[in-house]
């Protein structure tokens, strides 16, 4: 079950959303299958159970009095956005044109 | 010679004794930066105006209302932002983004009066462990060039080492503090889960993050922690537990200490130098009077594999909001909204975070999510469990930090498994939870070596004070690579 395709792969980077070339997808199969092959060492373990540690420490919900307060700067945070219009983020289209 | 030689305590001596200003202090790191950084390869941008301004104000400030670390100079490690200086995580995706607001522990140092000159190297997002993932450039070993400082704080670790700034700080997701500070022979310490504020840090994987301090010794070092740490609004996983007086514990004294070390720690994969180095070490901690007894933690050899799963996990989670939109990177000539995330995306990360967010996405999506995920979260229980176990009898675990001295640059770049089997010795520490230390502890061909103390959660306090004991009855620390010489 180990070895990954070439095809699993490219479904892999379509969800992380990341372009992939034929020879990235070969490359990438090879090395994420050893890594896979690696991971099936688990398997050894018997977890029957066994609750699944997310987070190390016991906290719960940590709640503060409901209180506005002031976010940061709107003119600020545009800084950094590449393309905009009137002050709003501009993207392509979302359909196909 | 330089400045930096000196520790902390000897630094604020000179400021009070008039032998030197803050100024001086930042004008010794612009130049020795300077001097070094084309062979080391550490700083990827400098504060230098606002520093030396910084500096000039400083030196007005009345003695009586200076800390311990007032008007040192320290670097920061690119994936923690600071406010108007660029920050990368040494990722092309994030090119040129400027932060508009700082860390809480940027914050934190400023507070304290430190005084940040630059922004550190690393491998990209902070994943690797040699710093040769970085999209800007390999920064390289002070003590011999050829060689990696480590990763993924490689560049707070050899910044440090080289004597271009005293102090650093570093983020350590699987062992990447300890490993570049066992490499490099400098302090590096990662604290409990939940002792330092991850605010502002750029996340990795969000329930192994921690960010700790580099140094050239270990009371240096808990000045530094006590500084940073402590619970804060901004990060709902920061602990409320009180953060004590670390320096002011250290007495050499250690007696009746209750050493345990893992007989899995010093096994296969382990090099015969690196094995008698820890040896050594234990023998110098049972003459302080120290006990040591052999403990078995017997999932060790499941926590890379968990690991790796769970960081790509959460990191495929956590990198999803670099899609070109807001900051950073944007693709240009695409058509639709859909190539433009594909497009910034693979032109914007390098192959290592490719590669980790695919293995992420692949683990979490359905059909894989309990075969790869789910098993990954129940080994680490079984992890969590046996530190807890040897932590009902023992005070502190110790072993070495990383399984080898640092290797060449390009040695082991092309083959991830083996570059991941660097962090063996450091990651379960993450996985549990559990704070530790790498301090030197002796030199394979010219090249350091560390020794890992690892403590109970939130129990930095003994770490810092076996790692104390253990440097005052060594000289390790007080070496300095061969390029401090005329420098």
């Amino acid at each position: 079950m180990a070895k990954l395709s070439k095809e699993e792969v490219k479904h892999v980077a379509h969800l992380a959303r990341l372009a992939i070339t034929d020879e990235e997808a070969e490359k990438f199969a090879d090395q994420l299958g050893k890594i896979t092959d690696f991971a099936q060492t688990l398997n050894e373990l018997d977890t029957t159970n066994v609750e699944p540690t997310s987070h190390v420490l016991p906290i719960v919900n940590v709640m503060r009095e409901d209180v506005a307060q002031k976010g940061l700067d709107r003119d600020a945070m545009m800084q950094n956005v590449k393309e905009q219009v009137d002050g709003q983020v501009k993207v392509p289209p979302i359909l196909e044109d | 010679m330089t400045l930096f030689k000196l520790s902390s305590k000897e630094l604020q001596e000179g400021l009070h004794n008039g032998e030197f200003k803050i100024a001086d202090l930042t004008n010794e790191a612009f130049a020795r930066i300077e001097n070094l950084d084309n062979d080391v390869q550490a700083f990827l941008a400098l504060n230098k105006e606002k520093a030396t301004e910084q500096a000039a104000q400083m030196d007005q400030v009345p003695f009586e209302e200076r800390g311990p670390l007032f008007g040192l100079p320290i670097g920061v490690k690119d994936n923690i932002v600071t406010e108007g200086l660029e920050t990368t995580c040494a990722s092309k995706i994030l090119e040129g983004f400027m932060p508009i607001y700082d860390a809480t522990v940027v914050k934190k140092l400023r507070e304290a009066g430190m005084v940040t000159v630059g922004k550190l190297n690393m491998d990209e997002f902070a994943m690797g462990s040699s710093n040769e993932n970085s999209a800007y450039k390999t920064t390289k070993n002070p003590w011999n060039l050829e060689h990696v400082p480590g990763g993924s704080s490689g560049a707070s670790a050899a910044s440090v080492a080289a004597g271009e700034v005293p102090f650093s700080l570093g983020s350590d997701t699987g062992g990447s503090i300890r490993q570049p500070a066992a490499y490099c022979g400098v302090v590096g310490m990662k604290p409990t889960y939940g002792r330092v504020s991850r605010f502002g840090l750029v996340a990795f994987a969000s329930s192994l993050d921690q960010i700790g301090p580099i140094t050239r010794n270990v009371y240096d070092n808990a000045l530094l922690l006590e500084a940073i740490a402590g619970v804060d609004a901004n990060d709902s996983t920061s602990a409320d537990v009180p953060v004590p007086n670390y320096a002011s514990k250290l007495n050499g004294d250690i007696k009746g200490l209750r050493i345990a070390v893992p007989k899995e720690y010093l096994g296969e994969g382990v090099n015969e130098e690196v094995k008698k180095s820890v040896l050594q070490a234990l023998e110098v901690l049972k003459g302080l009077g120290a006990t040591v007894e052999e403990v078995s933690l017997p999932h060790s050899k499941y926590a890379l594999a968990a690991y790796y799963i769970l960081s790509s996990s959460e990191a495929s989670s956590n990198l999803s909001r670099f899609d070109g939109i807001r900051y950073g990177f944007r693709a240009e000539g695409v058509k639709n909204l859909m190539e433009l995330y594909k497009e910034t995306r693979s032109q914007g990360f390098g192959d290592e975070v490719k590669r980790r967010i695919m293995l992420g996405t692949y683990s979490l999506s359905a059909g894989t999510y309990d075969a790869y995920y789910k098993k990954a979260q129940q080994t680490r229980t079984l992890i969590k469990q046996d530190y807890d176990k040897v932590f009902e009898n023992y005070d502190v675990i110790v072993g070495p930090t990383a399984p080898t001295a640092a290797f060449k640059v390009g040695q082991n770049i092309d083959d991830p498994m083996t570059m991941y089997a660097n962090d063996i010795l450091t990651i379960p520490i993450n996985l549990a939870g559990v704070p530790a230390i790498s301090i030197p502890c002796g030199f394979e061909n010219g090249l350091p070596l560390g020794l890992q103390i690892i403590g109970k959660h939130f129990d930095e306090e003994t770490i810092y004070r076996t790692a104390y004991a253990y440097e005052q009855a060594t000289d390790f620390h007080t070496q300095t690579p061969q390029l401090w010489e005329g420098k």
